[in-house]
């Protein structure tokens, strides 16, 4: 009978713990952040002078005012719900048409390329996204739309529109390539045209994963910082109204994330102003947690079928 | 088929991992080289603060550099606010900053340093209101920029200003910094009545050469920024204190007479009597010859004393 050195077996106990630790530090770590956000903000949270209510629905942010400070962020949700919403707009049909045409109609040849080229889309650093909003969409919006200053909503939306198409494409791909061949053997069978098979048979069948593609788009969008704040104009600024077409895509408004990356900076540590960002850290990570939950959960409900 | 191009896919990011730890592990030591080889007995001294003041403190490290070989002066830009926390949390050894400590920003430094902060007027620079070169607006009130600029304010439109913007589009278009910017500060004291703040809504950038470029892209927009930032695309209006008084155009020589109602010290703090390096560095500035950099970057020499 063959016996294996002390060592080997040593080694493989402690390869075990290595990866075990790797795999549940992600766990640790998202509890750490959350703790860490939640401790700094925590001050002005049970100081009792602020008004979660009121936080959330006043639109006066004037947080590093030395007589009256204010906080109120529900401009800069609205900032960040509008630039989310038309960056959706624009790229949920751009993501899930390329995620359709990459997974059935083209060449296995052109669908290498086009992969790797969306993942380069991908690659590009969001500063980069950025430039391009203040220096070429700026001019472009001005021109086209003759608004009167091109850092608004659309520019925003535009950039994050093309940083969340990536996602949308390779998981929403992924999510078509799960559909088994056996189910588009059995529509082409039937006699159906191609197209017929796309939309009778397969998007119905891989809803739940185009979907999660679409909400992991959502979550990219929102919890993105830098190319907003260039390309949104930073102002506060609700480009909501109650008539149609309700939302003004030429305003300029500010998000939450870019409030953070402009303000914190400044800011002393402890202060109001330093504890207020961090809560709205909270509320930025509840948001996300809550978007990517859903994604997760749609698609265990794919899986459980 | 889909198995075969999986491990090919491998293969290729196995073969990308490997050539990028070997470019980073050459990297490294090119680096390290370097750092053996460059970092002899030079000092350095570290500058941040005022984005205003970032080019004339480039302009005097470089200056500085050229006649003393073993002084390295770094520049950083960034905010006032945010240089005076850089020389609090001792990352900076001297603060630019385009307005004075607030008091609770002295209290911070005295309570880490153990002694008050030294305070230099470095020169002063007069605020310019830049317009677009096409807007027919020359002259401006105080009391009309606090009707612009102002939270209570009731300026709107160019037309409550008598003119007509070149492009036909009769809402002014606010360009603002961000708050932890000095001029920012400095803007809001002079023209918004006393505890009020800025009016919500407009643009809040991040550089002082910024503002100017978006106000020479904008025809209906309006600016203010260091009078040494301006292009031919713009033009600077001559301010009054009120209406019936005269204006003045952001001249040097207006401002060293005290007449323009918007120019400023501007500021360096080091967190106690500086000594050294540090100490000459200053000294040299306030030079002739430092003073003569000063000139030419667009601001008024410190007044003698």
């Amino acid at each position: 009978m063959l016996q294996r050195s002390k060592y080997k077996v040593i080694r493989e106990v402690l390869i075990e713990w290595i990866i075990r630790i790797c795999g549940i530090s992600a766990v640790v770590f998202v509890f750490a952040i959350f703790l860490f956000v939640f401790w700094q903000g925590k001050g002005l949270i049970f100081s009792g002078d602020f008004d979660f209510w009121k936080f959330l629905t006043t639109k006066e942010w004037y947080p590093a005012s030395e007589n009256n400070p204010r906080y109120g962020v529900s401009a800069l949700i609205a900032g960040t719900v509008s630039v989310t919403v038309l960056a959706m707009i624009i790229a949920v049909p751009f993501g899930l048409g390329a995620a359709l045409f990459i997974s059935e109609f083209c060449s296995p040849k052109l669908k290498e390329t086009l992969k790797i080229v969306i993942e380069l889309l991908a690659a590009i650093p969001s500063v980069v996204w950025g430039f391009i909003g203040l220096t070429i969409m700026n001019h472009l919006i001005m021109e086209l739309f003759g608004a009167p200053i091109g850092l608004t909503v659309l520019n925003g939306a535009i950039i994050l529109a093309l940083m969340s198409v990536p996602i949308i494409v390779s998981i929403g791909e992924d999510a078509l390539q799960a559909v088994p061949d056996s189910y588009r053997e059995a529509g082409i069978g039937l006699g159906v045209t191609r197209w017929q098979m796309v939309y009778k048979v397969l998007l119905p069948a891989a809803k739940n994963g185009l979907l999660a593609a679409v909400l992991l788009g959502v979550g990219r969008a929102i919890g993105e910082t830098m190319a907003v704040l260039m390309a949104t104009g930073h102002a506060v600024h609700i480009p909501f109204d109650a008539e149609f077409p309700f939302l003004h895509g030429l305003d300029s408004v500010r998000t939450l994330t870019a409030t953070i990356a402009a303000e914190l900076g400044e800011t002393a540590r402890d202060s109001s102003h330093y504890q207020v960002l961090f809560i709205i850290g909270i509320l930025l990570f509840t948001i996300t947690f809550a978007v990517n939950l859903t994604a997760d959960l749609i698609v265990k409900g794919v899986k459980g079928k | 088929m889909s198995t075969i191009q999986k491990s090919t896919f491998a293969m290729y990011g196995l073969t990308v991992l490997a050539s990028t730890l070997i470019l980073v592990g050459c990297g490294k030591k090119t680096t390290n080289g370097d750092q053996s080889a460059g970092g002899g007995n030079s000092v350095e001294i570290q500058n941040a603060g005022s984005d205003t003041m970032v080019n004339l403190a480039q302009a005097w490290a470089e200056a500085y550099g050229a006649a003393n070989n073993n002084v390295d002066v770094a520049v950083a830009g960034g905010g006032s606010g945010t240089g005076i926390a850089a020389l609090i949390n001792g990352t900076a050894d001297i603060a630019n900053c385009s307005r004075a400590m607030k008091s609770s920003e002295l209290t911070k430094s005295v309570n880490t340093h153990g002694q008050d902060p030294k305070q230099y007027v470095m020169g002063l620079d007069a605020l310019a209101v830049y317009v677009h070169k096409d807007n027919p607006l020359d002259e401006i009130t105080i009391e009309q920029l606090g009707g612009i600029y102002g939270e209570d304010g009731a300026i709107t439109k160019w037309s409550q200003l008598g003119v007509k913007s070149s492009d036909g589009n009769d809402e002014i278009i606010r360009i603002s910094r961000q708050s932890n910017s000095g001029t920012y500060v400095y803007f809001k004291e002079t023209v918004v009545p006393k505890g009020k703040e800025f009016k919500l809504g407009s643009r809040d950038l991040h550089g002082s050469k910024d503002v100017v470029e978006l106000v020479g892209n904008t025809p209906s927009a309006i600016g203010y920024s260091g009078m040494g930032y301006a292009t031919d695309h713009v033009k600077m209006l001559k301010v009054a204190l009120k209406e019936g008084e005269t204006y003045y155009a952001p001249s040097l020589q207006n401002s060293l007479d005290r007449k323009y109602p918007i120019a400023r010290p501007l500021y360096m703090y080091t967190t106690g009597e500086p000594t050294g390096h540090i100490k000459s560095y200053i000294d040299w500035c306030l030079t002739d010859a430092g003073q003569k950099i000063v000139v030419d970057n667009g601001y008024i020499p410190a007044p003698k004393n």
